[in-house]
C-alpha cells in the first residue's frame, strides 16, 4: 500500500518536472535516448552541447553529440538540462544507517564484536534505509559501503551496491577490507601507530600461514567465501586472531581483495606504501590522504589510488596539519588517480558534487590547485568505480556501461541544481522520499477542514 | 591594552567583598540599595579591539548586494575611515582619493555573519585539551562565558575568513547544558587576545538548549533532567530563582550577588539575547510559551530543522530561525529536516539565518544559502539573490542585535565588505578581499594578506594557501 503509494507519487513528480510520463513509469530496463541535453560523459572531459544519450537493454550504447537516435526507442527530450552519469559514492555507510544517533538503527560498527576483519556488511545492507532513498534523490546511483572499526583496527569487509529500489542492492560482497592506522588504528590496536603496524603485519603473517597449511587459495576455492572453509590442519600455535577473522585477510594478502588502509598523515602513507616490501601481493586504496599532496609523487610511482576527503583544510588532528583544499588537485597533478569519497552518516553522500565543485572554485584562486570541470565530475562518477574496481560497469557514459543517468536541472556541481530524473540500469527510478514527503505536506503551512496527518 | 589580569582580578574581589560591608541599619539600607550597582562590574572583560587601518576604497563596476535585499547592478560601494561612506550605481561619484578596485564581473556583499559558531572553544586540532565548549558539570551553567575558553589561535577563524567571507561571530558555548552560558560576539581579525576580538558594545547572548542533548548527558549521569519533561522542569525551576533574584536586584535588596542569576536576570530585563538551540516544532512552541510565562524572549531558535511546520508561530513571535541548508538525520531530532526550511520559512515571511555549529560550514554558508535557494526554487518558491544574501548577512545581525552597527552596507555602518570572484551564491565564488572595519584582513591577490595563526607556524603545511 505504501510502496504505491510512493510509486504514483514519483510518476506524478517526474510528470511534473520533466514531462517524460511514459518513461517514468517503466520499471524494466528500456530502450530510451534523452536528446537535447548538455551531456557530460564523466570521464574527465567538459560537457557537450546538444547531446544524446541512447541506453538499450539497460546499458549506455552512445553518448555524445551528433548520435543518431535508433528507430523504435522511447526519445526523450530534456529541453537543454544537464545529463550526467549516475554519482558514485566510495566510501560510505549507506545502506548501514537509518538515524546516526540512534544506536539500533546504526550498524557502521561493532565496536563489542569478537570479530572483526570477518565483518561483511553485505549480510546488513538495508536497501529500505533512510539515507538510501535521500541520497537516490540526490543523484546518487553506486555506493561502495565501508563499515567502521569498531574495537579493532580492521572494519570488516565492504560491498558495492546500487541505489535502485529494489530488494537486493548488492552487487559485489566482500568487494575490499578495511583497515584504520593512523591515530584512530593507534588508539585501536592499543596506543601507538607502533601497535597498530605489528597487528597488522601479524594478522598479514597469519593469513599467509593459514593459506598456505590450509590451501585456502587451491582452484575452487578463489571464488567463495575462505571464512567458510574448514581446516583440519595444523593450527600455528602463536595466532592472535580467530581462525574466521585470519581466514577473512587470506584474499587480501594473496592480493584477491583490495586493502583499503585509512590514513592521513605523510609519514603514515609512507609506512602503508611500505607494507607493499612484506607483502607484495597487497592492492592498496589509501583512503583520506589529507597530507596526501605531500607524498603526491610516491603514490603515483606506487600506483595506489586515493579516495580523498575533497575540503580538509583545517589541522583538525595533529595527522592533517598539512590539509589544503589543494590537495586533491596537487595529487591529481602528479598523476595520482583521486576520488572524492568519505561520506559518513551527517557528510550526506548528496553533497558529493558541492564538493567537487568546489574544486574547481579552488582553482581560481591564486596559488591553489584545484580540478578542471570534467575532472571534479570523473572524481565523484567514473574515478572512485575505477578505484572500487567497477569502471568497466558503471561511472561513465561510455558505451557498455550501466545506464546509470542523471537528469540535472542546471550544472550539475553548482549548489543551486537540482535533480530532475535518476536512472539505474536504463530504469527510471522513483524520487519520493521521507524527506519530500514532508516538504509536499508542509508546502501551504495552513491547516485544513482535517489536520496535517490527514494530509 | 590599559587592562591586566591583575585589574580585573581586582575589580572581581571587590565585587565579592561588598556585601560583606552592607550590614544592618537604615543608613547601610540606602547604601545597599545604590552599591551594588555602583560597584558590581557588568563589563569586567571590555573589547579592546580597534579597526586596523585601512585606506579609502572605492569598489566600482560590481554587482553589489547590499545585505538588506537591495541589488545595484554596476554599483559602486565607498569605504573610508572603517565605515561604509555611500553606495549606489555607476552615477555615484568616487572621490579622488579613493583607492579604485575593478569589480567589473565581481560581487560585493555585506561581511558574512555565522551566529552560530564554536571556533575557538572546539578549536583545531581537536584534542581533549581544547575542549572547551561545553561546561557538562551541570544541566544549567548560566555562569560560564564562552569567552573565557576561546582560543584566538584556532586556525578557523583565518579559514572563515578567507573562504567565507566571514567578517563578524557567534561563539555559543555547547548544547550539553539547557543553559549553557554566556556567548560572545566577535569580529573576526586575529588577535592575541579574545578581549582584542571582541565585537564593540555588542549584546551579550545566552544559550539555551532543548531536546536531546541535556537529557541525554544528564541522564547517563543518572541526575536530572534525564526526558524532555525533565528538561522543562529545570528551565523553568532556574527561572523562577531568576526572577526573584531579579526582584530583588530591582528592589536593591540582593544580600549576595550570583553570577550566574545575574546573566539570567539580564536576559530577564531583555539585555541578554537568548540563543535556543531547539530542532522539533513541539519544543519551540513549549520555548515559546514559556519564554511568556517568564517574561523573556527568544531571540533566534537555531538548528530549527523542524520550524517550516510552525512557521506562523514564528513569525507571530519575531523570533528568528537559524538554520542549516540540509543537514538531516544524524539524529533522532534532526529526521524531519527538509532542504525547502529556509524557502518555506522565508515564505512565510519568517526572518530566516543560514547558520553553521561546524568549522567547515563557516566557510561555505554562501553556499549553504544557496542551497536552500535552489530548493526553495524547485517548489515554485523563487527568492531573488539579493534576498538570500541577507539570510548570511543583516538577519544574523538582527538576532545578535547588532544590526545597526553591521550586516548590511549603508553609510555609517562598519566598513564589513566581502569582494567575490563571482556570484556568492555560486559554488566556483570565492571571497577576493574581505574588508573588517575598512581594514584589508583578506586578498587572496597578495599572500601577504593571509593570517596564519600562531598554531601554524613551524608546522607542515604553513601559509599554505588552505
Amino acid at each position: 500500500m505504501i510502496a504505491r503509494r510512493i510509486r504514483r507519487g514519483a510518476v506524478a513528480l517526474l510528470a511534473a518536472t520533466v514531462a517524460m510520463p511514459a518513461l517514468a513509469q517503466t520499471q524494466a530496463p528500456a530502450d530510451w535516448a534523452i536528446v537535447n541535453a548538455r551531456v557530460a560523459v564523466g570521464d574527465g572531459s567538459a560537457p557537450i552541447e546538444n547531446g544524446v544519450v541512447v541506453a538499450r537493454g539497460g546499458k549506455i550504447v552512445a553518448a555524445g553529440a551528433g548520435v543518431a537516435v535508433p528507430a523504435g526507442v522511447r526519445v526523450i527530450d530534456a529541453g537543454g538540462k544537464w545529463v550526467t552519469p549516475g554519482l558514485v559514492i566510495a566510501v560510505t555507510d549507506l545502506g548501514l544507517v537509518d538515524v546516526g544517533a540512534v544506536s539500533e538503527s546504526n550498524d557502521d560498527d561493532a565496536d563489542k564484536a569478537v570479530f572483526n576483519a570477518a565483518l561483511d556488511v553485505s549480510v546488513a545492507i538495508d536497501p529500505d534505509a533512510p539515507p538510501v532513498a535521500v541520497s537516490r534523490t540526490g543523484g546518487v546511483t553506486r555506493a561502495a559501503v565501508a563499515p567502521v572499526a569498531g574495537n579493532a583496527i580492521f572494519a570488516g569487509q565492504g560491498a558495492v551496491i546500487d541505489l535502485a529500489a529494489t530488494a537486493d542492492p548488492v552487487t559485489h560482497a566482500r568487494a575490499f577490507q578495511y583497515v584504520e592506522l593512523g591515530e584512530r588504528g593507534a588508539s585501536l590496536a592499543g596506543g601507538s601507530r607502533v601497535a597498530a603496524q605489528a597487528l597488522l603485519r601479524n594478522a598479514l603473517r597469519e593469513a599467509r600461514e593459514l593459506e598456505r597449511r590450509a590451501g585456502l587459495s587451491a582452484p575452487g576455492v578463489a571464488g567463495g567465501d575462505p571464512r567458510m572453509v574448514s581446516s583440519v590442519q595444523g593450527q600455528a600455535t602463536d595466532t592472535l586472531l580467530t581462525r574466521f577473522d585470519a581466514a577473512a585477510l587470506v584474499p587480501v594478502v594473496t592480493g584477491r581483495q583490495p586493502l583499503y588502509v585509512h590514513v592521513d598523515r605523510a609519514a603514515d602513507i609512507r609506512a602503508t606504501l611500505a607494507l607493499k616490501r612484506e607483502f607484495p601481493a597487497l592492492r592498496l586504496v589509501v583512503v583520506g590522504a589529507a597530507e596526501g599532496w605531500r607524498v603526491a609523487g610516491e603514490l603515483a610511482a606506487a600506483r595506489v589510488p586515493v579516495i580523498a576527503t575533497a575540503l580538509t583544510d583545517l589541522p583538525g588532528r595533529f595527522e592533517t596539519l598539512a590539509a589544503t583544499q589543494s590537495n586533491v588537485g596537487r595529487m591529481k597533478k602528479a598523476g595520482v588517480k583521486v576520488a572524492i569519497g568519505n561520506f559518513y552518516d551527517g557528510e550526506q553522500p548528496r553533497y558529493a558534487p558541492q564538493y567537487a565543485g568546489n574544486l574547481v572554485g579552488v582553482a581560481r584562486v591564486p596559488g591553489a590547485t584545484g580540478l578542471t570541470w570534467g575532472e571534479a565530475l570523473a572524481a565523484i562518477t567514473s574515478v572512485p568505480a575505477e578505484i572500487i574496481g567497477e569502471g568497466d560497469h558503471f561511472g561513465s557514459l561510455t558505451p557498455g556501461r550501466a545506464a546509470d543517468v542523471v537528469v540535472w536541472d542546471g550544472d550539475p556541481l553548482e549548489v543551486t541544481s537540482g535533480v530532475v530524473a535518476v536512472y539505474v540500469d536504463g530504469v527510471a527510478q522513483s524520487l519520493v522520499n521521507h524527506q519530500t514527503r514532508l516538504r509536499d505536506r508542509y508546502r501551504h503551512p495552513q491547516e485544513g477542514s482535517l489536520p496535517k496527518a490527514y494530509q | 591594552m590599559g587592562r591586566t589580569a591583575g585589574h580585573v582580578l581586582a575589580g572581581l574581589a571587590l565585587a565579592l567583598a561588598l556585601p560583606l560591608g552592607t550590614s544592618a541599619g537604615l543608613a547601610k539600607a540606602k547604601d545597599e540599595k545604590t552599591a551594588p550597582a555602583s560597584a558590581w562590574n557588568e563589563n569586567p572583560y571590555p573589547s579592546t579591539y580597534r579597526a586596523y587601518p585601512g585606506e579609502p576604497v572605492a569598489i566600482v563596476g560590481a554587482t553589489v548586494f547590499d545585505g538588506a535585499g537591495g541589488r545595484i547592478d554596476n554599483g559602486t560601494v565607498l569605504v573610508a575611515d572603517g565605515k561604509v561612506q555611500a553606495i549606489g550605481d555607476a552615477a555615484l561619484a568616487v572621490p579622488a582619493t579613493y583607492r579604485r578596485i575593478d569589480g567589473t564581473g565581481k560581487f560585493v556583499t555585506p561581511g558574512v555573519i555565522d551566529i552560530h559558531s564554536h571556533l575557538g572553544v572546539y578549536p583545531s586540532p581537536g584534542v581533549d585539551a581544547h575542549q572547551d565548549g561545553n561546561e557538562m558539570t551541570s544541566p544549567t551553567t548560566p555562569q560560564v562565558w564562552a569567552e573565557h575558553s576561546v582560543w584566538p589561535q584556532d586556525p578557523g577563524f583565518s579559514r572563515a575568513l578567507a573562504n567565507g567571507g566571514v567578517t563578524t561571530l557567534q561563539i555559543l558555548p555547547g548544547s550539553a547544558n539547557l543553559i549553557g552560558g554566556r556567548s560572545v560576539v566577535l569580529k573576526n581579525v586575529p588577535s592575541r587576545t579574545v578581549q582584542g576580538m571582541k565585537f564593540p558594545d555588542a549584546p551579550y547572548g545566552m544559550k539555551m538548549a532543548c531536546g536531546e542533548n541535556p537529557k541525554r548527558v544528564y541522564g547517563a549521569k543518572g541526575q536530572m533532567p534525564s526526558t524532555r519533561m525533565g528538561n522543562f522542569a529545570v528551565d523553568r525551576q532556574t527561572w523562577i530563582k531568576a526572577a526573584e533574584y531579579k526582584r530583588k536586584r530591582d528592589a536593591g535588596k540582593l544580600e549576595e550577588r550570583d553570577l550566574g542569576m545575574e546573566t539570567l536576570a539580564d536576559v530577564l530585563a531583555g539585555k541578554i539575547l537568548v540563543q535556543n538551540h531547539c530542532y522539533r516544532a513541539d519544543e519551540m512552541a513549549f520555548v515559546i510559551d514559556m519564554a511568556r510565562e517568564f517574561g523573556y524572549k527568544v531571540s533566534a531558535f537555531h538548528h530549527a530543522v523542524e520550524a517550516y511546520k510552525i512557521g506562523d508561530l514564528l513569525k507571530q513571535n519575531d523570533i528568528c530561525a537559524a538554520v542549516w541548508a540540509d543537514w538531516w538525520g544524524f539524529k533522532m531530532e534532526a529526521f524531519d529536516g527538509i532542504p525547502e526550511n529556509a524557502a518555506l520559512l522565508q515564505d512565510a515571511g519568517v526572518c530566516v539565518i543560514i547558520h553553521s555549529d561546524d568549522d567547515y560550514g563557516i566557510q561555505r554558508l554562501n553556499q549553504e544559502a544557496a542551497k536552500a535557494q535552489g530548493d526553495g526554487r524547485r517548489i515554485g518558491i523563487a527568492i531573488p539573490d539579493e534576498q538570500v544574501v541577507r539570510w548570511f548577512t543583516l538577519n544574523p545581525a538582527k538576532a545578535l542585535g547588532i544590526d545597526a552597527k553591521t550586516g548590511s552596507l549603508a553609510a555609517g555602518k562598519m566598513g564589513d565588505v566581502v569582494l567575490w570572484n563571482g556570484n556568492p551564491l555560486s559554488v566556483y565564488a570565492r571571497p577576493e578581499k574581505v574588508w573588517v572595519d575598512g581594514a584589508l584582513l583578506y586578498d587572496a591577490l597578495d599572500p601577504k594578506r593571509r593570517p596564519v595563526s600562531d598554531f601554524e607556524l613551524g608546522l607542515p603545511g604553513e601559509g599554505d594557501v588552505k
